[in-house]
């Protein structure tokens, strides 16, 4: 126990002495959380847009109108049907469509009100959102203006339809993603070049030639990074609280629970990396292609998965951190409780457990 | 001036507070085998850096093949050769690639590249592994190898730093024949090495004691200053004095 | 020879052995590259036991093996009695091992460092600071200063305490000296003096000829075969010709000259002389320098030698290529 101690105690002197490891550990999770969040609030300027105007009448012509002059949007075509709006959508020429009902002007004036039908490609689902919300500021204030008197009379409702990723991904999705990354990068990346240093300088020879379990130093590597993760778990978490303004609605606990296994999982990954290397850099390049793109690309927190090919999907099932990011999207953004993310927090007990069976098993005893 | 392979006065290179080298000076004359000894962190390799044209000095003054360190960085590059016990060749390019891989490095023309290579290869007797990579040769020949590589595009000076580290006696003996040969072809040589037997070898030599040079002069003459029949002993009498550490 | 030598060592006594060595085989890439090729030795109790080669002579690889590191392909190897495949265990906690490139934790102090190795090895600085009293005295000044900051003297100093503090019975130093400069390599040569003085069994490895002699028992080891062991005194006197030494003002024509002539068996530069043999037995010096030309070269001296341990090295080592020559025509035909 005393000897795990000094261990750990070792590890933690590596950490704080070395500037970079520090400026990974701490500046890159600050970093990206502020960089996501502030390329989220971008304005969007000059969307394309599709009119479809089956009502033609007075008031459809004036929404129009407000529409081609606000600065947001570029009117592409006045007449469309339904088959050229979709051509549009997949060249990528227009980003939204407005369609007015035909009677759109008459049903104004009637107690049930009026409908406009916006579509938004989401695909995008940042720029989805933006429109959708200009479009809605641009038809309330026309109808501020045609009722300056009285509220909520003749309402105009949009009716917003997003293509292509209905369960709108992205927003403020983006934090489990980031906090994904952030435990790949100091659970898998630094753990295993942290351990395959040793192999480089030599050290791990005297620690083998020990009376030092060699189970032991891979234990003493990971208590460490689990807490350093977990730190930096919390570094994030306030900062989506008090910088981006993003409430918690989950349980904190399950968030914990569900985090620190998932961080177990990395761990392990990072282990096995660390078997299976000779070098920091072999190392570093394993942990970064190898784990950190597939879950940039492929959990579906940059990217849509629906969108994907079958090939990608089918991919992106064997990667753990899919999992955790459906649970914290869960968790966290949703206020889901246990009940509803267990399957996915059994898969990953079953990958760690897998992992880290595999990564044990692998620990040599003795040098190859 | 011109004459001189190397010349160096009152060269110093400060890092902060720290003199790594402090104000050295001595001259190569052509065609020697110059011998540059000194403890770890004596400060030998700052100083050989300088020569190489890697790094400028603080002060003093130092032309290397008739270049200055200061200014004519990029001609001292073209008019030497390196090779050091770290870095010598590319283990997963095969022999033959190495060589035109580095002859073409120093601008030297493909008709040139293709006669040179043919001569070095039946030379070095390695005409069966011409094509094999140079990861599979034995060290003793890896360093034969890049000692005939740094020499190929037949620099005026050729800087060799501890050339022969772990290798066997014997091949470092054909090492020596080579560094023989190369200075015989009026090639000028400066070797660092941790073999004091070696340090005989060269025509004269200079001990670094924490960036100075405390003796220079041929092996015969400095035994016979420091009154004893080693170079071993020469060298630990001056070193022993040393106290500065390396990094 | 080299069985005889095994034999006698085993009827004397095993219990007087720290370390027996046999048939050791280890091959890398299955099997296409043979770094330890039937390697026999043993190492007694409290004996300073030298492994004389280049690099890449199979060194680390014997040394990886008794340290438990490294599985053999074939033979066997004990370490204090105890097997070095299955008794594993026992011999991490007896051995003391300092690896060929190892460099300390370059970011802990001299005394974490310390501090570190001590408790991973269930011991401590204070149980142990006898031992490494004498050591650890010319390091304590800088205590406090990182270990990468240390010069490569005092680096291998911290990493000979950090190999010691938990009172080893056998002590395995892979090219301790690499690197370092002559004087601290005397220093440390005397260290280790100190050590086998203190009962300490001491195994250690060098490409430096020159320390041969301070070894009581050499293994002179080249492209993983062991070429001679024995004591420095006594491989040096089986050199089997006497041995000249000869020089003159430009000693690289005399070289080539000595080299040409028909008489010379072998020669080559040592040091300011060159050293040669010649075919015939005789130890005349001035039949040597009649030989090298005396009337029309400048500054000849000849003088008869001594071998020295390098010289033994050179000659077994051209001697086995020489056997590996014929033995490759033969094939060849």
């Amino acid at each position: 126990m005393k000897q795990l101690l000094a261990f750990v105690r070792k590890e933690f002197y590596h950490v704080f002495r070395d500037k970079r490891t520090l400026l990974i550990l701490f500046g890159m999770p600050i970093v990206q959380i502020v960089l996501f969040g502030l390329a989220l609030s971008s304005e969007v300027k000059n969307i394309g847009v599709a009119v479809m105007d089956n009502a033609r009448d007075v008031q459809s012509e004036q929404i129009i109108a407000k529409i081609r002059s606000s600065a947001q949007f570029e009117i592409k075509e006045d007449e469309l049907n339904y088959k050229e709006i979709e051509e549009h959508f997949k060249t990528g020429e227009i980003k939204c469509a407005v369609l007015f009902p035909a009677n759109f002007g008459s049903k104004l004036y009637k107690a049930e009100g009026a409908q406009i039908q916006v579509i938004a490609d989401a695909s995008d689902p940042n720029t989805a959102t933006t429109v959708a919300n200009y479009l809605n500021v641009i038809v309330r204030n026309y109808q501020g203006e045609l009722n300056p008197n009285t509220q909520l009379s003749y309402q105009i409702i949009p009716e917003i339809r997003q293509l292509y990723n209905e369960e709108q991904n992205g927003s403020l999705n983006f934090i489990p993603g980031v906090i994904a990354l952030i435990f790949m990068i100091v659970s898998t990346a630094l753990t295993s070049v942290s351990v395959v240093r040793e192999k480089e300088m030599g050290t791990l020879e005297i620690l083998l030639v020990s009376p030092f379990k060699p189970v032991l130093v891979l234990l003493a590597k990971a208590i460490p990074y689990l807490v350093l993760s977990l730190i930096d778990f919390i570094i994030i978490l306030l900062l989506s609280v008090f910088f981006l303004d993003v409430e918690i609605w989950g349980s904190l606990p399950l968030l914990f629970v569900e985090s620190t296994l998932f961080i177990i999982t990395c761990l392990s990954l990072g282990l096995l990396i660390s078997n299976v290397t000779n070098s920091q850099q072999t190392a570093m390049l394993i942990s970064m292609m190898g784990m950190m793109l597939p879950t940039m690309l492929l959990t579906g927190f940059m990217f849509p998965l629906e969108n994907m090919p079958k090939i990608f999907q089918w991919i992106s099932n064997i990667l753990p951190s899919k999992y955790y990011y459906a649970i914290m999207k869960g968790v966290m953004l949703k206020g889901l409780g246990f009940s509803y993310v267990w399957k996915e927090t059994l898969v990953l007990v079953g990958m760690s457990t897998v992992l880290l069976f595999i990564a044990l098993k692998n620990f040599k005893n003795r040098l190859q | 001036m011109e004459n001189k392979a190397i010349s160096c006065k009152n060269l110093t290179k400060q890092f902060g507070d720290f003199k790594a080298v402090d104000r050295v000076t001595f001259d190569v004359e052509q065609g020697e085998i110059f011998g540059f000894l000194g403890a770890n962190g004596a400060g030998k390799t700052t100083a050989m850096r300088i020569l190489c044209g890697l790094s400028f000095p603080t002060s003093g003054e130092a032309t290397v093949a008739g270049f200055d360190v200061y200014k004519q960085q990029e001609q001292i590059k073209k008019n030497i050769g390196y090779m050091s016990q770290k870095f010598s060749l590319y283990d997963n390019l095969t022999i033959l690639e190495n060589i035109v891989f580095y002859g073409g490095v120093y601008g030297v023309s493909r008709v040139d590249i293709k006669i040179r290579s043919d001569e070095l290869i039946s030379t070095l007797g390695l005409e069966k592994e011409a094509k094999k990579l140079v990861g599979e040769l034995p060290l003793g020949w890896k360093q034969k190898l890049a000692f005939s590589v740094a020499i190929f595009h037949r620099p005026k000076i050729v800087f060799l730093d501890e050339p022969t580290g772990g290798v066997d006696p014997v091949t470092r003996r054909q090492f020596w024949d080579m560094i023989y040969q190369a200075a015989e072809s009026g090639i000028t040589v400066f070797v660092t090495t941790h073999y004091m037997d070696e340090a005989e070898y060269c025509d004269r030599i200079s001990v670094m004691v924490d960036g100075r040079v405390e003796a220079l002069d041929s092996p015969t003459n400095l035994k016979n200053k420091f009154q004893t029949d080693t170079m071993d002993n020469v060298f630990y009498q001056l070193a022993r004095g040393a106290k500065r550490a390396d990094s | 020879m080299k069985n005889e030598v095994h034999n006698s060592h085993l009827s004397a006594a095993n219990s007087q052995l720290s370390v027996i060595c046999k048939n050791i085989v280890k091959t890398y890439n299955k099997g296409e590259v043979k770094a330890v090729n039937a390697v026999s030795f043993d190492v007694q109790k409290g004996e300073l036991f030298g492994l004389i080669g280049p690099d890449g002579a199979g060194k680390t690889s014997i040394f990886r093996i008794l340290t438990t590191l490294l599985l053999a392909d074939s033979g066997t190897a004990r370490v204090e009695g105890l097997d070095v495949a299955n008794d594993y265990r026992e011999i991490r906690n007896m051995v003391g091992y300092m690896p060929g490139k190892f460099s300390l934790y370059q970011d802990l102090t001299v005394e974490e460092n310390l501090r570190f190795f001590a408790t991973v090895f269930g011991t401590s600085i204070e149980d142990n600071y006898e031992l490494i009293k004498d050591i650890y005295d010319q390091i304590k000044p800088f205590n406090n200063r990182r270990a990468g900051k240390l010069s490569g003297g005092m680096k291998q100093k911290l990493a000979l305490c950090c190999a010691l503090i938990h009172k080893p019975t056998v002590l395995f130093l892979d090219e301790p000296t690499t690197g370092v400069d002559v004087v601290s390599r005397k220093e440390f040569w005397e260290m280790l003096d100190r050590l086998k003085k203190q009962g300490i069994t001491i195994v250690v490895s060098t490409p430096y000829m020159d320390e041969a002699t301070l070894c009581d028992r050499i293994a002179l080891i080249q492209n993983g075969s062991i070429m001679s062991i024995d004591t420095p005194d006594n491989i040096v006197k089986s050199f089997p010709k006497p041995l000249f030494a000869a020089k003159a003002d430009n000693i690289y024509t005399l070289l080539q000259d000595l080299r040409s002539a028909d008489e010379v068996e072998s020669c080559y530069p040592f040091g300011e002389y060159l050293h040669l043999t010649v075919k015939t037995a005789t130890s005349d010096i001035d039949s040597i320098k009649q030989i090298a030309g005396k009337d029309t070269v400048n500054g000849l001296e000849v003088k008869r030698i001594g071998p020295t341990i390098e010289d033994s090295f050179i000659r077994l080592m051209n001697e086995d290529n020489v056997k590996e020559n014929t033995k490759e025509k033969a094939d060849g035909k």
